[in-house]
This record gives C-alpha cells, structure tokens and sequence, in this order.
C-alpha cells in the first residue's frame, strides 16, 4: 500500500492511554485533516508517527516500510517532514540557517539554494530578514518559515500540528495558500487543525478524533454539511 | 614596559592553551548540558602519548618529524578516548537526571588519573629537549620559538573551529542540536552523531593543548589533568559557558590574569603573598566577574540561552 497507513496505533504516557487504536490512511497525494477537541490525541498521533514518541502497539508503514522503532532523523530521510507545534524554530539562527536546515538531508546544493531564492521571492518578509535571528520574526512569520523549511526536505509526506494557531486571519490565508502550493508539487498531507472550517475546505478527507479515537471519516466536503459535524466542530 | 610585555606574552601563551581545553569543555556544555569534568584528564593523556612517542621517537628522527608524530599520536588516542567516554560514560545517562552524569564524569577522572599512573608512573616524566631552543627580542620582552609555535597553532586551530561551528552544515547541525536536539533530528539531524563528532572535535583539541603544556613546561604527570582541567573550565566559565568565543577569550584572558597576578602580587603586597598564589588569583577573579556577570563575559541572560 503506498502512502502512509496506521493500524491499531496505541500510545501510552504512563498509564495514560492517549491514543487507543487508531487506524488512517493517508494516500499519496492525498489530503487528510484530523479535527478535534484539545486532549484527544492528535498532537501525540503526528509526533508518533515522526518519532518523537514510542507506540505502545499497532503498525505504522510508509510506502510499505515500517516506521516504528525509527529515530525522527531516519523517518524524514523516509520522506516524511513535521511542522511542529509552536513552530520549533531555531530562535538563535538565522532566517537563512533555518532553512539551510530544512535542506540538511540533501546532496544538491545547487537546487537547494535556488529554491531557497524562490522562497524568498514568494515570501518577501523572509527575504528581507534572511540575516535575522528567527526567534525575532513575527508568529505567522515564523509558521510560514516553519513550513518552508520542512517543505526544503522535500518530503513527499507533510504532517502539520496547529500551524494556524494565534495567527491573524492573513496569516492564516498565507499558511493555507503555501499548503496548497505544496499539494499541488505532490505533497501529501496530514493536518492537525483547531479551525475545522479551514481545514475541511483545504482537504480531501477528514477524520475527526475523540479522547484517543477516531470518531468519524469521511470526505471533507461530505462533513462540512454532515449536521453532527456542524453541531459539534463547525458552530452552527 | 618590558617585563610588562614579557608577562603579556607569558600569559597569552598559557591563555592560548587554556583556551584549547575550555573549547572542549564549552562544546560539550553548549550541546548537552554536561560538565565533562573528564576533559582535564584527556588533555594528560594526550600529554602523556605526545611525550612518550616523542622520547621514543627522537634519536630515529629528525626532531619535526617525532614532533608531528607524537602529536598526530596523541590526537588519534585522544579521540578514541573521549569517543568511547561519551558512548560508554555518558549517553547511557542521557535522560537521567543531571546529576547522574556528573558524577559519572568525576569518575571518569579518576579512572583515567589511575590509569595514567599504573601505565607511566607516579613519576614526573621530562620532555625530550631537542627542540630548538631560539627566541626573539621584542623591546626587551623575550618570546621562545615553542611559545611562539604554541600562539600560532593555537589561534590558527580556534579560528578555524570559529569557521566550522559559524559558517559549515556541520556547525549548523551542532548549534541546531545544541538548542533542541529533537528539532534537529526532525530536521534530518542524527543528534547522537552531532555528539560524538563534538566530542572528537573536544579532544583533539586536548590532544594538541596536552602536547603544548608537556612541551612548554618541559614535563608531564598523571595529576596535572586536574588543575589544568579546573583552570580551563573555569576560563570557559568566565568567558560564558557554551559560547565558543567565551572559551577563547576567557582562556585568554585567564593566562594573562595569572602571569600579571605571579609577576606583581609580590609588589602588590609588599612581598605577603609570592607568586605560588597565581591560580588563587585568577580564581580570585573569575570570582568576582561571576558575581557581575554570573553568565560570563559574553554568555547570554540564562533565559534566552539555547
């Protein structure tokens, strides 16, 4: 099976089951976002699967190999990249650095620094302070930054935690627009999403997740007017 | 003016080598958190092998050649230790709490003193004296050409190292783990390779200091890892522990607080307390900068600190 698959992922802190058996697919090219309230378990389910955390049990395959038991450095050289939560920048080193460390993995450096110039060409700001520490640019700065760089691995996986969090709505556009550009070179997609509007009108299929489990799939233009979803996730 | 100038050279060329050994207590810091108290005793090891190939070697070679060989010896040993050190002492007690590997590395000291002993004695053992002994007047200041080789491959070896951590994907990669090791694994990163290179790079450092103090003092001993590692972390301290030009400069800084404090402290106190308190004085200092800048000269606000 290619794409990304979990199958009865099972994650433990302590004696706390924060996940508990979680099956998703993610297909090539595909589109996923996994909505939810906080605490159900999506923060932990991405870092799983980039190897932040151990699983307990279940399977993870990427393209037909086992991720599980993998170092985070090994599974992004797999092809899989993590937006984090708080958009891990390195605070100290420079706009400029922080990507040369999205593209650490990689043997091309010519290609390397031309898509680094076109960065700076898409996104100004960043090129304006390319010399600046990171930790000085603005928030929505920082995510966009945050996005470039995992984008520079050039994962054929993107796996996003939050990546709207406290950003003004233009920022917001901005983070949408450089996910639909990433979609469009063949990036898959996993998205972990508070504004579920958002993220079911830039997706393929939602999952929607509850204190550790998947509650409801589905495809996302069929969960924007599905009325529980609306009652529930939507506000309405 | 000239016994001004001839303790400003006495001091940067102690300082010089000071600061080879903090480098390598400062990386380690910057990148675990950890206080190597090992990294004295590796700089003696690294004297102990210099000094040994070197008298071994003298009499079969012309003096360059057993000089570079006994160094090039003493840095591979050197680095195999403090590979090994790290692998064996203190990676098992990565995620234990901080004070596990603390002790661990005090023990590591004493392991490789007594190590030192049982294999070269309790002995001091003497540097060959075939190096050339030709020095050059400066307006009355004397400078030897082994202080003048240790000034020039010292500052040659932390420019370049300034080179790497600043401007190569290796320094990035170490800056990068040296903030947030998890970050910089999902940036591809092998975090645990950054380490071991780090501690590669640290001690072969040590290696060329080890060879430098053997040769300019004119001998070796198992012991001499401690004071020298004590100084050397407390010039790391002083400079602002994990920042790569804090070694540098409070290396520096600390040789030249030392040869002025042993040339004038006779004067200063009317002759009370003699030169053999030169290290009381330069902790002396190192005290009170702490208690200005308690995070050294050019270390940052705790709070922002990687």
């Amino acid at each position: 099976m290619t794409g990304l698959a979990l199958h009865h992922i099972r994650i433990r802190y302590g004696h706390l089951e924060a996940v508990q058996g979680v099956d998703l697919h993610v297909g090539d090219g595909e589109r996923v976002c996994l909505i939810g309230a906080n605490g159900a378990g999506k923060t932990t389910l991405l870092k799983a699967i980039a190897g932040l955390l151990p699983v307990h049990a279940g399977q993870i395959h990427f393209d037909g190999h086992s991720l599980l038991r993998r170092a985070p450095h090994d599974i992004l050289r797999h092809g899989i990249a993590l937006v984090p939560e708080g958009r891990g920048m390195f605070n100290q080193l420079s706009v400029a650095e922080n990507l040369s460390l999205g593209a650490y993995t990689r043997t091309d450096p010519l290609a390397v620094r031309q898509e680094i110039n076109r960065i700076y060409d898409s996104w100004p700001r960043l090129g304006e302070r390319r010399h600046q520490p990171a930790g000085q640019l603005s928030g929505g700065e920082q995510q966009l930054l945050s996005i470039q760089r995992a984008l520079l691995s050039r994962p054929r996986l993107l796996l996003l935690d939050e990546p709207t969090m406290g950003l003004a709505p233009l920022m917001t556009e901005a983070v949408f627009a450089s996910l639909d550009m990433a979609h469009r070179d063949g990036v898959s997609i996993l998205l972990v999403e508070q504004n579920a509007r958002l993220a079911l009108a830039h997706s393929d299929r939602a999952a929607i997740m509850e204190t550790g489990r998947i509650l409801i799939t589905g495809a996302s233009h069929a969960l924007i007017d599905d009325p529980t979803v609306q009652a529930a996730y939507l506000g309405l | 003016m000239s016994i001004l100038l001839q303790q400003l050279v006495n001091g940067l060329v102690l300082g010089s080598v000071y600061a080879l050994v903090a480098l390598g207590y400062t990386m380690v810091y910057g990148i675990l958190g950890l206080i190597n108290f090992a990294h004295g005793d590796v700089t003696m090891i690294g004297a102990m092998v210099a000094l040994t190939s070197i008298t071994a070697l003298s009499g079969h070679l012309p003096w360059p050649a057993a000089v570079a060989l006994g160094l090039i010896a003493a840095i591979a040993v050197c680095m195999v230790l403090g590979y090994f050190i790290e692998r064996l002492a203190y990676r098992p007690l990565r995620h234990a709490p901080r004070l596990a590997p603390l002790i661990t590395a005090i023990g590591v000291s004493i392991i490789l003193q007594n190590l030192a002993m049982l294999i070269w004695g309790r002995q001091y053992l003497a540097f060959p004296a075939l190096l050339p002994q030709t020095w050059f007047d400066i307006d009355g200041a004397r400078i030897t050409s082994i202080q003048l080789a240790i000034l020039g491959i010292a500052l040659t070896i932390m420019l370049i190292l300034d080179f790497l951590v600043r401007h190569t994907r290796l320094g990035r990669a170490m800056r990068a783990t040296a903030q947030s090791p998890q970050l910089a694994g999902l940036m591809g990163i092998n975090a645990n390779q950054i380490i071991s290179i780090t501690f590669l790079i640290g001690s072969a450092l040590a290696a060329v200091a080890g060879l430098m103090v053997s040769a300019y003092y004119g001998l070796a001993h198992y012991y001499m890892g401690f004071l020298l590692g004590l100084k050397a972390f407390s010039a790391a301290v002083l400079g602002g522990i994990g920042q790569l030009r804090g070694a540098i400069l409070g290396g520096l800084l600390l040789g030249v607080i030392e040869s002025f404090g042993a040339g004038y402290i006779g004067v200063l106190t009317h002759g009370l307390l003699g030169s053999n308190y030169q290290d009381v004085f330069a902790f002396f200092v190192l005290i009170i900068v702490l208690m200005v800048r308690p995070s050294g000269l050019l270390g940052k606000p705790a709070a922002d600190r990687a």
